[in-house]
């Protein structure tokens, strides 16, 4: 910061030679208004600057100079050979505080005293009452002063509540939030619960708000100073939360881990108990008196106190490390950022990568492929934090199969395999619900009662077995039982009284299994208390397909059936196909893609102008990109076919170019977009644009319903 | 790319002031001596911030303020008044005018730097 300060005195002393000369020239012609206006801009910038650059002792010495010249600016004053030597002996004594400055001699405190009281006396009113002149603030402004020791730290909840108008005045709320985390340890939230949908939103209005919390030493005037620009336009609440005085009281163990701990209950039996409770939050969200962000908010809130209250806690121990775990407890929002960051990364090193192919610099490609090799082991290592062994989930089954199976009379041995299989902890989550219903209809549907099955020379008692393994970038996870399995033409004849297929529909089998987790269907003779309510397949189907797995139905008459989910290991990172049609680039799921075939304006004319393709005899029909997006008419004469596979069917994507493979982290569409329905999210690419992820079943789904339409229409 | 910020303020020292201060922590900036002159030198450069002073011959921080507002492009530009603390009607003018910030005379340069940090991150 020395360069200004050295504008600064030059500026000063050029100020000063000026003056002298105006002054000199004042003495002769001491009326003139030109020559005073002259002085007291001078004396005016000196001290107006001064203060800014640092130089308090010539701006408070000036301000007194500045103050007589206002007062002969006014008429009150008169310009005198006193005056003028004084003026000029004040110069000489600027000149020596600027010097002190620099290092040169220290400046004559008693001198600036005794120039200042004679100024004074000058001053009209003040005559004999030099040492009392009120002093207006005019060198500093409060702000200057920052408190700079350490106070106690304490914990503040800050509800940052914008108004509409927040951007109309220019302001960006982004860096507030900034400066908070840097005044210390802080969560934010973002509220989005006021956003409306696309079609109603104002972009140029504010819908968020946030709650922050935060652990800092300094004060709340620190924190209010955040927002002092935006005080008018947003509703600011900052209240303290916690500042250690109730520090010790720390909260003693739950009941469970108690009773866990005196052996009186199993690691697993606590649970399953626990898995089936739900969270307080979660019950809060569902009666509909909270939404879902404001308990998020409130759980960071607990979340962040405790950490505090536990550090502080540790401090006085003596600092004593805990022993040397072999394994932590990490909050999982921790491990959301990390692979959120790790996926940033990815982004980056594609756009590096990119950048350095472009160059054709052989370092930079050095560079760039050592940096490859080391964000896909950072992605790697990321993800396998993420993962939990599965075997947690299934703990708590045992106890459903066993009430269902008793009040239900049937006879159920339950076995599972493979509980160590990893996977990742947002797929779990997810995968717990559609699992309650696939075993619960194995026992409603599956397996038959103990007569029965004694009837057709089995033993009594059924099995279901549950099972998970991995199998390359997916897990497979099978419900088996060894019941009735599935009767294909009870099905049918169930699915065409639904109306669901046409009565001469002609279907595989394999497809006409599917029908059983179509919305609306249950073949179940009566409705029972466990199923039968045509609600719950469904809802495999459509939680297992929003995990972008898939469901594979085999079953054998007599033998029993077998439900497999093929799931992919994250969700967070897919390889996938990257295409463009007409300079947009979308990626379609590597996973589901089978082959890329050409297709020519010849191979079309074949096919009379119909959306299929004949692939090594087999017809396989294609939804063009171009017209589902509505990208315009512009084909080229050779397309692509991008063959995937959905479940047991096949269909094509059509494409202007396939560009490659690329590996995608995935970005939500976030709320404004949540109701676009064939794309399931979107990427960035190396060169910093976008591409839409396309969810190939639901455009798969979309297509036949037109085409049903269409040829509903035909037949009319 | 460094961002770019607009000095505009009649006196060339406090320009001086801000240029340097502004340039020592990586912005570019450019200078206006008052508001017409600022938006002169507005059109066609990608300007991030503004800070303008309110009493400026042929056009002041006021008007300014209110031309930038009127014209879209410059509808969300976050824009800082150089106002002093014993004139309050002048900063309750430019705040509805459409000022993002404030900063009051005189002032040094961390302050200033505060400011700039605040609107721009």
């Amino acid at each position: 910061m020395d360069a200004p300060k050295q504008v600064y005195r030059e500026e000063a002393y050029e100020l000063l030679a000026d003056l002298e000369e105006s002054l000199i020239e004042l003495e002769q012609r001491p009326g003139e208004r030109d020559l005073i206006d002259r002085v007291f801009r001078a004396m005016h910038t000196i001290k107006g600057s001064g203060a800014m650059f640092g130089f308090d002792d010539i701006a408070k010495f000036t301000h007194t100079v500045e103050t007589v010249y206002d007062h002969i600016r006014a008429g009150r004053l008169t310009v005198t050979a006193e005056l003028i030597s004084l003026t000029l002996k004040s110069c000489d004594q600027i000149k020596a505080m600027l010097e002190a400055s620099q290092g040169g001699q220290p400046v004559d405190e008693a001198l600036t005293e005794e120039i200042t009281a004679q100024l004074k006396v000058l001053l009209p009113g003040e005559q004999g009452q030099t040492g009392s002149t009120p002093q207006p603030s005019t060198s500093a402004p409060p702000e200057q002063e920052l408190k700079d020791e350490p106070g106690e730290e304490a914990t503040y909840r800050i509800r940052f509540r914008p108004h509409r108008n927040l951007f109309a005045n220019g302001t960006n709320p982004v860096p507030l939030l900034d400066e908070l985390r840097s005044l210390g340890k802080a969560h934010t939230l973002c509220h989005l619960k006021d956003l409306p949908d696309l079609e109603t939103m104002d972009p140029e209005s504010c819908y968020a708000s946030w709650d922050i919390i935060l652990t800092t030493s300094r004060d709340v005037n620190d924190i209010r100073d955040v927002f002092i620009f935006v005080e008018d336009v947003s509703d600011i609440n900052v209240t303290k939360i916690d500042d250690g005085t109730d520090a010790d009281r720390e909260e003693y163990k739950k009941i469970g881990e108690i009773l866990f701990d005196r052996g009186e209950i199993s690691l697993s039996d606590l649970e399953a108990i626990l898995g089936r409770q739900k969270r307080f939050g979660e019950m809060l969200v569902e009666s509909g008196k909270a939404c879902r962000s404001d308990v998020q908010s409130a759980l960071l809130e607990q979340e962040h106190v405790r950490s505090v209250r536990r550090q502080r806690s540790q401090i006085p121990a003596g600092g004593t490390a805990p022993d040397a775990a072999a394994s932590i407890r990490v909050a999982s929002h921790k491990l959301d950022s990390l692979v959120n960051l790790v996926g940033e990364l990815v982004t980056v090193q594609a756009r590096l990568t990119q950048l350095a192919a472009y160059r054709g610099d052989t370092d930079l490609t050095l560079v760039a492929e050592e940096v490859e090799r080391l964000s896909s082991e950072l992605r790697d290592n990321a993800m396998g934090i993420r993962m939990l062994p599965i075997g947690t989930t299934f703990a708590k089954f045992k106890r459903l199969v066993r009430d269902l199976s008793a009040e239900l009379g049937k006879e159920i041995e339950f076995t599972t395999e493979g509980e160590e299989t990893e996977l990742d902890k947002t797929v779990i989550e997810k995968l717990s619900d559609p699992l309650v219903h696939l075993i619960r209809n194995s026992i409603d549907h599956g397996v038959e009662d103990p007569q029965t099955r004694k009837a057709s020379g089995k033993p009594s008692s059924g099995t279901i077995h549950l099972s998970a393994e991995h199998s390359g970038a997916y897990v497979l996870i099978s419900v088996a039982d060894d019941g009735a399995g599935l009767d294909a033409e009870a099905i049918r004849k169930k699915a065409v009284e639904k109306g669901l297929i046409a009565p001469d529909a002609s279907l595989s089998e394999s497809e006409l299994f599917e029908l059983i987790l179509a919305p609306g269907f249950s073949t179940a003779e009566t409705v029972t208390n466990v199923s039968g309510r045509g609600v719950g397949m469904d809802v495999v189907m459509s939680s297992i397909g929003s995990l972008g797995g898939t469901v594979d139905i085999r079953s054998e008459p007599g033998k029993g059936t077998t439900i497999t989910l093929k799931l992919p290991l994250t969700l967070a990172i897919i390889d996938g196909l990257l295409v463009s049609v007409a300079e947009e680039s979308f990626v379609i799921p590597l996973n589901a893609v089978l082959e890329c075939i050409e297709l020519t304006d010849e191979d079309r004319r074949h096919t009379h102008g119909r959306n299929i393709a004949r692939v090594r005899g087999e017809i396989i029909p294609y939804i063009p990109l171009r017209d589902t997006f509505e990208l315009g008419d512009d084909r080229p004469r050779t397309e692509q076919i991008v063959v995937t596979e959905i479940g047991e069917r096949r269909i094509g994507f059509v494409v202007d170019k396939v560009v490659g493979q690329h590996q995608t982290v995935i970005k939500n569409m976030g709320k404004l977009l949540r109701h676009i329905e064939g794309v399931s999210g979107a990427t960035i690419m190396g060169d910093g644009s976008l591409a839409l992820i396309l969810d190939i079943g639901k455009l798969m789904h979309q297509a036949e319903i037109g085409e049903q339409a269409l040829k509903g229409a035909a037949t009319v | 790319m460094s961002k770019l910020i607009l000095s505009v303020d009649d006196s060339p020292s406090i320009r001086q002031m801000v240029s340097f201060t502004l340039k020592n922590e990586g912005y570019q900036v450019i200078e206006a001596e008052d508001g017409r002159d600022a938006l002169s030198k507005l059109g066609g450069s990608q300007v991030s911030l503004v800070i303008t002073d309110l009493h400026m011959p042929n056009m002041d921080g006021i008007e300014l303020i209110r031309n930038l507002r009127a014209n879209p492009a410059y509808k969300f530009l976050p824009i800082v008044m150089l106002t002093t603390e014993s004139n309050l009607d002048k900063k309750s003018q430019g705040k509805e005018a459409g000022a993002t910030g404030w900063i009051v005379k005189p002032f040094k340069p961390e302050q200033l730097l505060a400011v700039v940090k605040r609107l721009l991150g």
